[in-house]
């Protein structure tokens, strides 16, 4: 739902995948005999790509932020002064003072807010695509390898999913908890996210499972999981990968657009989407409240996104 | 093909069977009790909320109303609803429409100008407007919807007043169209990035040289070869997006005053309509099964390689 | 009845408002240039009712404010909280208020024709006071006699008709209580005791979808989700004859949207600015801007069976009020539009009297600091505020806790709900953690509603089980006065002694923020935060 970046990414990034796999398949065939790699191959294409560059020295330099606000402002997110700053201006040449971005209605220091809202926003992105992609790759690989009742039960189970409104999944599993924590938050996207992945995983497999390599490994006598972890993994996760880094961009927007329903984080949980949905109030007199942290959040969505668009690339001899 | 089609509809019953049960213990597991709530913040009359709940069958076990509501459902009949009793039918009959035009003026949207930017960006690609498209594409997909919303309609309605803030008139295409555009904004940077590494792939295949070779003309090639085999994951995505156009436009529908299914449905959440809730899911698997089959009857026509059996 | 409103529970709306009746009001001129025309149709932004439009029915915002239009009850009351009278020429109670005399205006009619007489009256209370016509509202009729004949606890009703209600000849019928009220004559403002005819008895479901009232407007339609539509009534005998056409009431989701098209002149007039636009709506409106007064109050009430408010001083809830810095909330976060609170009666209604909360409620960082201390603190050292998250609560609890935080060194943050259900639910359930919001306006214009309804023990608005005993004694006291002034005079003296007992920190009163189109004129709102239809003019075309 585009409304919703529930499954936005989902059917690009499927068919994405599509190509991506039958790219690292045919590397895979390249790869035998030769010592290069497709990870090899792609880190060396990656290295040189602008793209990849400018978005993984973005991306440190995030983390840096929600791992350490400390090192970038002295100011209190969380309390403020109502009667001296509502709703200042920003003083966008006091650089990286506390007033640089202006105060919000409550008089706290934006540019600080901005810093600190940092962790739970990328905490939200990141801790969603783990969560997916270890479990939506997990079923998307039984689905795959196995087949027939497995894969049934799994692709139905996906369709059933489909089907559940963002809305009334995101309130259930909300409200199933009486603190809002980051971990619920997660866990509430997670929910509703994880068919993605699992599509994508399925898709894989099956490409993969049907390769040469698989074939002489099981004549071999390898055992399931031998071949499941030692030789279809590896070469299915390119796709996953690609898929996970994108859809990481897109939770962050999701944890915004929860928000704005009230389904957001608790109160004293400082998040750019928080943030922004509350500043949706002041979208006329104060733009600014609006402006700095949706402009922080699109700045890592958009890191984020990038790095998956390198790093499909450079996974896919196709566009090389 | 007959047979393939056959084999999808009765997959189409477990999902169906499994949507609506998964539904309807989310409805129920919800804090909240739609009959208590009719009084608000007044005291409930206990013998009134015990009349409401046997009228529509609330004190049954959970299992036994599912089995009352899919057994009426059989029939056609939805239930009513908690507030007001109305036939929940009548609710989804007046909401539907109104989504349905909402949906399609989005997803023609989508549909033109994505590919259209997508195949422009694909056979340039590298170039300016490659990453123009790209840049544009990003920022749609980096901004939440409603800051996106909420914009347009302060400045297109409020500052500019060439559109009436809100829609007036559902049946009117012209005051739908920024809805719409908000609305199909973000699936149209997906279609349009879809398409462009899809045709950014495919320029390079065997048949297009032998099509250059051959002699053809530049806009006979882009139209019939490379695009016809571009498009593949394209309406993979625009055939799911139906579905979630229709019920996921709970914001857009919201900032503008849409009495659409979005509305309808966060509605019935805020209010525990389970009835209307379950109503109204049901009729979107259907459609989105429905056009999952239609994509999937599509690979065909696009793809002749691919043959159902 | 003792509702607590909380601005939302009408699905997504912000109205902030059960109701009461919306006529009579006060005239001022606006400067309003060219013509007037009589039959100009009114736009107002409203929401989709939640029930059949019945007046024994309906008590949330949307549904009323049509209720309203289309119905005149016996009695209403004006700006000083005074009764008047409307389809009732008198109402009088015995000595003890025990039984109470109406007596209707001769030769008024339905829309349909038929005659309002007694029995118009007796019969549909009968009618809505048996539970088996599902009528909401039907306990308002509790304080009448035999009403548990008609309406037990459990069960079907064991008679037809309350024994309180006679008629006595076709425009006089009496009303006998089960204990005297001075102040029942206000009760009577209320939608439940307007009158119906034979015909809605007869078949209510139709009734219910074009509804057939006595008042100033007619019905003419009602497309779902979208519009209610009235039209003027010309045979309107009583005080309030429309002074337009008619009123299209148009169904709105959000607030912001139905502000955005008030801007652009698209709808005439909404019943309350959203939050959002409380900065800009008087740049927005110029003179056309609506700031009235309204009698409603919010406050941060105690859950008394929490762990945190058990066994705490009442030192400590009177340093957290005067924690609160409410003149700059106000004046930020609400941008002057709510006016900080003095007390726990809203302004406006009779026995309101300023200042019952003194020292305790003005701001004073030194002593909020030394009273938390000499109080013993807070269990835990922090307390939370439970609220709606669907309503823009999120402002100010962020404002209260921050001055809280600061001028005390309680840790406060806020509690939110995702909507007002699951709010009501963990509030009905005693869950609450810490302290939990709550907003009261007027059932009635009476101090008592907001006193003994809200704060005496084991009542249904007493969601935070508050208990005091001196209290309950002196509202207990205050019921069996004789006179309703007699009344409101004792309920200042109960509330004086809330100062002690502290069962809620006042935050404060609200004020109707509104405003209307260019295309009419005499756009005003009334106390209970219900517009004045009926005087609005609409300008030629």
């Amino acid at each position: 739902m585009p409304d919703l970046t529930k499954t936005s990414t989902t059917d690009e990034t499927a068919a994405a995948q599509d190509e991506v796999v039958a790219g690292s398949a045919v590397s895979a065939h390249a790869s035998t005999g030769k010592p290069r790699s497709l990870w090899g191959d792609a880190w060396r294409e990656l290295r040189r790509n602008p793209l990849f560059v400018i978005s993984s020295v973005l991306i440190l330099l995030l983390l840096l932020v929600a791992a350490f606000p400390g090192l970038f402002t002295g100011a209190d997110p969380s309390t403020g002064d109502q009667a001296k700053h509502f709703l200042g201006k920003p003083e966008l040449s006091h650089v990286f003072q506390a007033d640089w971005f202006g105060y919000d209605r409550t008089g706290r220091s934006i540019y600080s807010r901005v810093v600190h809202g940092a962790r739970n926003s990328i905490l939200v992105g990141l801790g969603v695509t783990l969560l997916v992609t270890l479990f939506g790759g997990l079923c998307g690989m039984l689905a795959g390898y196995f087949g027939g009742f497995w894969d049934s039960l799994i692709s139905r189970l996906i369709d059933v999913f489909f089907g559940i409104p963002f809305l009334l999944g995101a309130m259930v599993v909300l409200n199933a908890f009486t603190d809002r924590t980051v971990w619920v938050v997660m866990g509430a996207l997670a929910f509703l996210g994880w068919t993605q992945i699992a599509r994508v995983m399925r898709g894989a497999v099956i490409t993969t499972k049907h390769a040469d390599y698989v074939m002489a490994a099981r004549a071999l006598g390898a055992g399931t999981k031998r071949i499941l972890f030692r030789h279809i993994l590896p070469n299915a996760v390119a796709p996953v990968i690609v898929v996970a880094t994108i859809s990481l961009g897109t939770y962050i927007v999701a944890e915004s657009t929860l928000s704005y329903l009230g389904l957001g984080l608790a109160d004293d949980a400082i998040s750019w989407g928080g943030d922004i949905s509350t500043a949706t109030q002041d979208i006329r007199n104060n733009p600014h409240t609006l402006f700095f942290p949706a402009g922080m959040l699109s700045i890592t969505v958009l890191a984020f996104i990038m790095m998956g668009d390198a790093v499909r690339e450079a996974l896919d001899p196709k566009l090389r | 093909m007959g047979r393939y089609v056959a084999r999808r509809l009765l997959q189409m019953i477990p999902v169906f069977i499994g949507t609506t049960l998964l539904i309807f213990i989310m409805v129920n597991v919800l804090p909240g009790d739609p009959v208590r709530a009719l009084w608000g913040d007044k005291p409930p009359d206990p013998a009134q909320v015990a009349q409401i709940r046997h009228d529509r069958g609330l004190d049954l076990p959970l299992w036994q109303q599912y089995l009352h509501y899919m057994g009426g459902l059989l029939q056609g009949d939805f239930g009513n609803t908690i507030a007001g009793n109305r036939p929940v039918l009548d609710e989804i009959t007046q909401a539907f429409p109104v989504s349905m035009r909402l949906a399609s003026m989005a997803w023609t949207f989508e549909l033109i100008v994505g590919i259209s930017l997508g195949v422009l960006a694909g056979i340039r690609r590298g170039r300016f407007v490659d990453n123009t498209v790209t840049l544009f594409t990003l920022l749609v997909i980096s901004v939440p919807i409603f800051v996106v919303g909420l914009l347009c309609q302060l400045f297109f309605g409020n500052e500019l007043g060439w559109i009436t803030p809100t829609v007036q008139d559902s049946e009117d295409m012209g005051q739908l169209l920024v809805p719409a555009l908000v609305l199909g904004m973000v699936g149209l940077a997906y279609v349009a990035r879809l398409t462009r590494t899809s045709i950014a792939e495919n320029r390079q295949a065997d048949y297009m040289r032998t099509a250059v070779a051959k002699g053809l003309p530049r806009q006979r090639i882009v139209t019939r070869h490379l695009l016809r085999n571009s498009l593949i994951p394209v309406v993979t995505y625009l055939g799911t997006d139906v579905g979630t156009l229709m019920g996921g436009a709970v914001i857009t529908e919201g900032i503008f005053n849409v009495t659409g299914v979005g509305n309808l449905l966060f509605q019935a959440l805020a209010r525990r309509e389970g009835a209307v809730i379950v109503g109204v899911v049901t009729v979107l698997v259907l459609v989105y099964l429905a056009a999952s089959l239609i994509v999937d009857l599509l690979y065909a026509v696009l793809d002749p390689r691919i043959r159902y059996a | 009845m003792r509702g607590a409103k909380s601005a939302k529970w009408v699905a997504i709306a912000g109205v902030v408002a059960l109701t009461a009746t919306a006529c009579g009001g006060g005239d001022s001129d606006n400067k309003g240039s060219g013509k007037v025309d009589p039959k100009g149709i009114v736009s107002y932004a409203n929401g989709e009712p939640q029930n059949p439009l019945q007046p024994s029915n309906t008590m949330e915002a949307y549904g009323s404010v049509v209720i309203d239009s289309l119905f005149t009850g016996l009695v209403h009351y004006d700006k000083q909280g005074d009764i008047t009278y409307e389809n009732a020429e008198s109402v009088t109670p015995d000595k003890a208020n025990k039984v109470w005399t109406v007596k209707l205006k001769p030769g008024w009619k339905f829309h349909n024709g038929e005659a309002v007489t007694a029995k118009s009256y007796v019969d549909a209370w009968n009618w809505a006071a048996d539970p088996a016509n599902g009528q909401q509202n039907s306990s308002w009729y509790r304080d009448i006699t035999g009403y548990e004949d008609v309406h037990p606890a459990k069960g079907k009703a064991k008679k037809k008709a309350m024994s309180g209600l006679k008629v006595v000849d076709e425009n006089t019928f009496t009303i006998t209580l089960n204990h005297g009220i001075p102040y029942y004559a206000y009760k009577l403002v209320y939608a439940p005791f307007y009158p119906m005819p034979s015909a809605a008895l007869k078949d209510p479901k139709k009734y219910g979808e074009a509804p057939v009232g006595n008042g100033p407007y007619k019905f003419k339609s009602w497309d779902h989700k979208k519009s209610i539509q009235v039209t003027a009534w010309s045979a309107y005998k009583g005080n309030n004859k429309p002074k337009n056409g008619g009123i299209n009431f148009k169904a709105y989701t959000t607030p912001q949207a139905a502000y955005n098209d008030l801007r652009s002149n698209n709808v005439d007039s909404m019943p309350q600015i959203p939050d959002s636009e409380l900065a800009n709506y008087k740049q927005d409106f110029g003179d056309r801007a609506i700031t009235s007064d309204y009698s409603a109050i919010n406050t941060v009430n105690p859950a008394w069976y929490s762990k945190t408010f058990k066994d705490i001083d009442i030192k400590v809830i009177q340093g957290l009020s005067m924690a609160i810095d409410r003149d700059t909330i106000v004046k930020t976060t609400f941008s002057g539009t709510r006016e900080p609170a003095t007390g726990w009666v809203a302004k406006g209604v009779k026995g309101y009297k300023a200042g019952a909360c003194g020292e305790f409620c003005e701001f004073n960082p030194k002593k909020a600091k030394q009273f938390v201390e000499d109080g013993g603190g807070v269990p835990g050292n922090k307390i939370s505020i439970q609220y709606n998250a669907d309503q823009p609560h999120k402002g100010w609890v962020t404002a209260v806790c921050n001055d809280i935080q600061k001028n005390t060194g309680v840790k406060c943050v806020g509690d939110p709900k995702t909507d007002f259900q699951a709010d009501t639910e963990v509030r009905d359930k005693r869950q609450v953690k810490a302290m939990y919001r709550s907003g009261w306006v007027l059932d009635y214009p009476f101090n008592g509603n907001f006193l003994a309804d809200l704060y005496g023990t084991g009542v249904d608005g007493n969601w935070g089980e508050f208990s005091d005993k001196k209290f309950d004694a002196l509202t207990k006291k205050a019921d069996t006065a004789k006179t309703i002034d007699e009344s409101a005079e004792l309920y200042q003296k109960a509330e004086q002694q809330l100062k002690t007992s502290f069962p809620g920190i006042p935050l404060w009163y609200n004020k109707v923020t509104s405003g209307y189109s260019t295309n009419v004129k005499n756009m005003e709102f009334d106390q209970a935060g219900d517009p004045v239809l009926t005087d609005v003019e609409v300008f030629e075309k």
